[in-house]
């Protein structure tokens, strides 16, 4: 499995390069090819996952620290997992759906691009191969996000690209300055210089801060959030569903805990700073939720909530070690980023059932539409399933997710935490609600009279995830499959500095 | 009128070939000399986008097609990913120079993948700078309302 490391990057990006080559032609060649190599992404990852193998592969055949090596351990085979997952199903529903744009081809080119990018991010263990992996894939997002070439989607990509550029200037400052303090940029001996100097000095301090901002403007935390309720609603429906679901994700939440668990070390400062973050986004962007009318717009603000609920859990998780308290810290971090995978599936499903809604009826705006129920039945029941997971009604994945990071709130003790996450849950409740009111209950229009449903591959992308989404819970029942898919990433950041005596070596 | 002046037009008609062939020295001697695939691809790119100045897009769209220009880029990029590849299948691992045995220092025929490693960037940056630039200049002529495709 170690051996096969730079499949993950190497596939995609060998047929990003190919595919475009095929032309107006061969779209439905291109189309196949993309789908296959997505599918054997999955199959490598879910190897990855059920292996359970973890090791480093050094490229070129140079040792670290002269080369650059790759990292697969707990927390990159889950993330593998849940990019994997989210691409399939996107790119499924992107075969039929993407038949309305030209340049179809470019299309999938950009989309294994982005696919490459993040894959990277979550392997590499140099931290300035992160930041280039990171700019792949925010490049390849800016150009999706305007790639219908309206008046609104170039100026939401435009700002996008003006803010994801901040955000990635912040990273690369910060990347200099951990250079000039430590020496070096692999991530294990940053780590390790940072344990011999015995913690951190001014200039790692202020390094750690331009992180934490850098990281979280990728992730659109809260005070940082201004360019995703216009970007996400802007690009095409598989690609809303791969950024919101995934993207922000693989950006800014893996790559802020990596650097703050494995490489910085956590603090108590830095964990209340993260779960104020968190707190923050998740009341305000479901607030904002709330008051939209366009369909896209509500389920964006609605992503902020929700990485505010994963970031909580790993700031919680950052608080409780510091404290001593492991166990009660492994159960915030474990709530975390079961809530970051199921958040990836539901998210995306519910994108993905907007692109099948918009793709029927042509608008987004929810006053003009209603009584789709009886018009796209399997559509509303998809919506129905995700929209039950994300406000966490039980069986459905989204409730385990937060009843973990509800438990875990209450025995450390902090109970304003527990009853602001039921709190932020009724108001996802009201935002669903409003949805379904809107768009499937009520009086159809006589416009959307000819509403049909769309079948064919974008049925079936929304089908997997629903499915996903029924049977994700069983991820915390089945105590095998806990120990096998989560447990593994939960202990990577529970470790914390055992990530570089484990990519050094015991000699190193 | 289209381009600029005879004179322009022919001086730069000569000195075409010299910028390409410098950019091709500067592409093959990357390992020996400063320079390499990134700084010769720009060169040659700059010899095309002397040409657009002097004799105006039409004509050098007659001489290298977008869609020629396009299928440089990714087959510059595919050949890079290629040569990592190959170091898979003969070397050790992914990126190993796997023909480091070849050739005598600081001779031409040396240093293994690394000078096949500047061809295929070379090609892949003096395409896809040129097609930049291209499309750049496009959009400023009709910057109204057409869109790009």
């Amino acid at each position: 499995m170690i051996g096969l490391l730079p499949a993950f990057v190497v596939i995609p990006l060998i047929a990003a390069f190919i595919l475009p080559l095929f032309g107006k032609k061969g779209k439905d060649a291109a189309t196949i090819l993309a789908n296959a190599v997505i599918l054997l992404l999955l199959v490598l990852a879910v190897v990855a996952v059920y292996s359970g193998k973890q090791g480093i592969y050094e490229i070129g055949d140079w040792s670290i620290p002269l080369g650059i090596n790759l990292v697969l351990d707990g927390l990159s085979a889950l993330m593998l997992l849940a990019i994997a997952t989210v691409a399939t199903a996107a790119m499924l529903f992107s075969a039929r759906y993407m038949e309305q744009y030209t340049a179809k081809a470019k299309y999938l080119s950009l989309f294994l691009l982005m696919v490459a990018g993040m894959n990277g991010v979550v392997l590499s263990g140099d931290i300035f191969n992160l930041f280039v992996f990171l700019e792949i894939a925010s490049l390849a997002s800016y150009a999706l996000v305007g790639f219908g070439c309206g008046h609104e989607e170039l100026e939401a990509s435009f700002k996008y690209m003006v803010l994801g550029s901040v955000g990635s200037i912040f990273i690369l400052f910060s990347v200099g300055l951990v250079y000039g303090h430590t020496g070096t940029l692999n991530m294990a001996y940053i780590s390790q210089t940072i344990q011999n100097n015995g913690g951190l000095n001014a200039g790692l301090t202020f390094a750690l801060a331009l992180f934490i901002v850098g990281f979280g403007l990728k992730a659109a935390l809260v005070p940082f959030h201004a360019w995703l309720p216009d970007a996400h609603p802007s690009a095409p429906a598989p690609i809303s569903a791969m950024l919101s679901g995934i993207l922000i994700k693989t950006l800014g939440v893996y790559a802020l805990s990596r650097v703050v668990f494995n490489i910085f070390g956590v603090s108590q400062a830095t964990g209340w700073l993260i779960i104020v973050l968190g707190l923050i986004s998740m009341i305000i962007g479901a607030f904002l939720a709330i008051g939209q009318e366009d369909l896209k717009r509500l389920m964006a603000y609605s992503s902020i909530s929700q990485i505010g609920y994963v970031v909580l859990g790993i700031g919680l998780g950052a608080a409780l070690i510091q404290k001593g308290e492991d166990k009660l810290a492994s159960l915030a971090i474990l709530g975390g980023l079961f809530h970051l995978v199921n958040h990836a599936v539901y998210k995306s499903l519910l994108f993905l059932n907007s692109g099948s809604i918009e793709m029927a009826t042509g608008t987004r705006r929810l006053e003009q539409m209603g009584g789709l129920a009886a018009k796209l039945p399997y559509t509303r029941a998809t919506c129905a399933v995700a929209s039950a997971s994300i406000v966490g009604i039980p069986p459905f994945s989204g409730f385990w997710s937060k009843l973990i990071l509800i438990i875990a709130a209450i025995l450390a003790g902090y109970y304003w935490i527990a009853a602001i996450i039921v709190f932020v849950s009724l108001c996802t409740l009201i935002m669903y609600l409003k949805v379904h009111r809107y768009v499937f209950l009520g009086q159809l229009p006589e416009k959307l009279q000819n509403a049909r449903e769309n079948k064919g591959t974008m049925l079936f992308a929304m089908a997997f995830l629903a499915c996903l989404c029924i049977l994700m819970g069983l991820l915390v029942i089945i105590p095998g499959l806990k120990e096998a898919v989560l447990d593994p990433a939960v202990k990577v950041l529970t470790g914390g500095f055992e990530y570089s005596r484990f990519v050094i070596g015991p000699g190193g | 009128m289209k381009g600029m002046t005879v004179i322009v037009k022919t001086i730069s008609s000569w000195v075409k070939v010299l910028i390409i062939l410098f950019g091709i020295y500067i592409i093959l001697f990357g390992h020996l000399t400063p320079g390499g695939g990134f700084a010769g691809g720009v060169i040659l790119a700059s010899s095309y986008v002397m040409l657009m100045l002097a004799f105006g897009r039409e004509f050098v769209q007659k001489d290298l097609p977008l869609s020629l220009d396009s299928k440089l880029d990714c087959l510059g990029a595919v050949a890079f990913a290629m040569i990592a590849v190959l170091g898979y299948v003969f070397g050790k691992s992914f990126f190993d120079n796997f023909l480091s045995q070849f050739g005598r220092h600081l001779r031409l025929i040396s240093s293994g993948t690394i000078p096949l490693s500047n061809i295929a960037i070379g090609l892949k940056v003096g395409a896809s700078l040129f097609l930049v630039i291209f499309i750049l200049s496009t959009f400023r002529r009709d910057s109204s309302d057409d869109k790009q495709e």
